[in-house]
């Protein structure tokens, strides 16, 4: 049990890095984003958080900056959103390859053109193939809490991980939040290891340039291909999954509180009906579950938390007994459909009970969804699937 | 109003005016009065200083888990009173709400219609009375809680007062404390019970 304050879901982003003691931040400001920099500057200036705060005229020179600073053994923190995150692509893949562990906040905005500073989860979404960990919070406790565990799971793997929460709708709203004491958190997250291997007396050349085959170093050593190093890459993401359930349950045991590692359900255990989601929008989702359930249909909700490693058989497991299920995102891959209902429903290929499944595209920039919205969609696919539909839009 | 219920409130000013600041302290108060979830979401279309601007807030006796935005509010609350001729407050408001409104006019005055009660304060003037003023700007980001908390019963002073000592320090909370005290005393409520504030206003 730590402190409560009423704070932002961006306060509390910028809370749970001076908790977990980062060294070294970099990061450019962009709406809604930037109260982060601007309260993790002004800890570094007053002096309550010994860190160099390192300022950049862009996106992509913030991301080079900390994967450098974490190379030579730092913990790390920066943040973005939307045309920022996408300014940074480039280097998101360096830093998934260089296996760097950097933890980013990523507040969700949409994504220009049309401008808008609006919520939907398009950039982050469109960073899924970029071998970074992808963890979706809905609310503000858990995006601190989620940010306290990222570290956790980033320097055991050694695999960047993005804390993704919505623009506005989390990062602008105050809430109750239960912030951690210090001491717990050090004993939760101890220093950062320096496994680098660079000691400033002997010369190297971190990530030369690499050939397709394994071959002799020039001590004789046999060094990998690029396809050994990405192979681990993956190997390593994929068993992250592990490592995300035992961080969740180790920090319950220290702080109280689980979200569930990598999926969560609400009501589920007797759902005939559910609903999928991730963030803000999954939360939203429990409030149309209720509704539904006092109009006597069994639904649930399947909240989507690690959206990269994609939890393909606990997402399985959870949705193999019911009759449908109704995805809603905020994000669609343009020319297909959205990229959880796609995901999902290649995972629920190799089950033998597969439920209907409708998808619904919904909020884009900032759109307001209302619970009442969601548990009407979820009626019309109860009643027999909605193929990719955008909800609340006038064609 | 009783405090095991839940409650939904939006808050009109206009940019830099401080509503953000009073819904973010009003929740602070609910919470400091036993409610276990509040929330403050101010919708942002135009940042700009001096355009009309919205702040969503829920008080509830459980945690909040919706973020959408207040469609039929209880209680709405408006920071200037010119923008009730730009901004319809009164329209999706809930059949025995409020309507609490930093003005020197009257209910009548400012014309206002329908099932409600009205709580007017000149928020403005109190926080003239009591020195709240940056760089010739009046403040009424605490004074607007004067009236708010004087017409509900689920919050209550202390709690208010409370949330105010968390916020401000020295010369700037006496200042604050004032403005909103004064405010809270000079809160005329009148019930209107359908068509207009003629008597009573």
């Amino acid at each position: 049990m730590g402190q409560i304050e009423i704070i932002t879901a961006n306060t509390a982003a910028a809370i749970a890095a001076k908790l977990c003691r980062v060294q070294v931040i970099s990061a450019y400001p962009i709406t809604p984003q930037t109260p982060v920099t601007e309260e993790l500057a002004a800890m570094v200036e007053s002096g309550d958080l010994k860190a160099e705060y390192i300022t950049v005229e862009s996106e992509h020179s913030a991301l080079a900056s900390v994967v450098a600073a974490s190379q030579v053994g730092a913990r790390v923190f920066t943040a973005t959103s939307a045309n920022g995150l996408l300014y940074m692509h480039e280097m998101l893949h360096w830093a998934a390859g260089s296996r760097v562990p950097i933890v980013m906040a990523c507040v969700n905005r949409g994504v220009g053109a049309p401008w808008t500073i609006l919520n939907d989860q398009q950039d982050t979404i469109a960073q899924r193939d970029t071998g970074w960990i992808q963890m979706y919070c809905r609310n503000s406790q858990e995006v601190i809490d989620t940010m306290i565990q990222a570290y956790r799971i980033a320097e055991q793997i050694q695999i960047p991980i993005m804390v993704c929460y919505d623009g506005f709708i989390l990062s602008h709203a105050s809430t109750p939040v239960d912030v951690p004491f210090q001491d717990e958190v050090d004993r939760f997250l101890p220093s950062l290891e320096d496994r680098s291997g660079i000691d400033g007396k002997t010369p190297m050349n971190v990530n030369p340039l690499i050939l397709s085959d394994p071959r002799p170093d020039a001590n004789g050593v046999l060094m990998p291909g690029y396809m050994e190093f990405r192979y681990r890459l993956q190997q390593d993401i994929l068993g992250s999954l592990e490592a995300i359930q035992s961080v969740d349950s180790e920090f319950q045991d220290t702080f109280g509180r689980s979200w569930g590692g990598s999926v969560w359900g609400y009501h589920m255990d007797d759902a005939e009906h559910a609903i999928v989601s991730m963030g803000s929008l999954a939360s939203e989702c429990t409030v149309a579950v209720d509704q539904l359930r006092s109009e006597g249909i069994k639904a649930g909700v399947v909240g989507v938390r690690v959206y990269r490693p994609f939890p393909s058989s606990q997402i399985v497991e959870l949705l193999s007994g019911v009759r449908t299920a109704t995805f809603f995102e905020k994000d669609v891959s343009y020319g297909y459909q959205g990229a959880l209902a796609m995901d999902a429903k290649a995972a629920m290929y190799e089950s033998k009970s597969r439920p209907e499944i409708s998808s619904y595209v919904v909020g884009l920039g900032g759109r307001d969804v209302r619970p009442e919205q969601l548990a009407e969609a979820t009626l019309k696919c109860v009643k027999g699937p909605v193929q990719h539909c955008w909800l609340n839009v006038s064609g | 109003m009783k405090s095991h219920q839940s409650y939904e409130i939006i808050w009109h000013g206009r940019g830099g005016q401080g509503a953000v600041t009073a819904a973010k302290m009003f929740t602070e108060a609910a919470y400091y009065a036993g409610f276990k979830g509040v929330s403050a979401k101010p919708t942002y279309f135009s940042e700009r200083r001096g355009a009309p601007v919205s702040i969503h807030t829920r008080i509830s006796p459980e945690p909040i888990r919706t973020f959408s935005n207040v469609l039929f509010p209880d209680i709405a609350v408006v920071l200037d009173d010119n923008l009730l001729e730009m901004v319809n407050v009164t329209a999706n408001i809930k059949t025995g709400g409020l309507i609490v409104i930093n003005s020197s006019k009257s209910a009548y005055d400012l014309e206002l219609r329908g099932r409600f009660t009205v709580a007017i304060s000149d928020a403005y003037h109190c926080s003239e009375a009591a020195g709240l003023i940056i760089e010739g700007n009046v403040l009424v980001s605490t004074s607007i809680l004067g009236p708010l908390v004087a017409a509900t019963n689920f919050v209550g002073l202390d709690n208010v007062q409370k949330a105010i000592q968390h916020k401000f320090k020295g010369k700037s909370l006496e200042r604050n404390l004032k403005a909103m005290e004064l405010a809270f005393e000079k809160t005329t409520i009148v019930e209107l019970d359908n068509m207009s504030a003629v008597a009573q206003g």
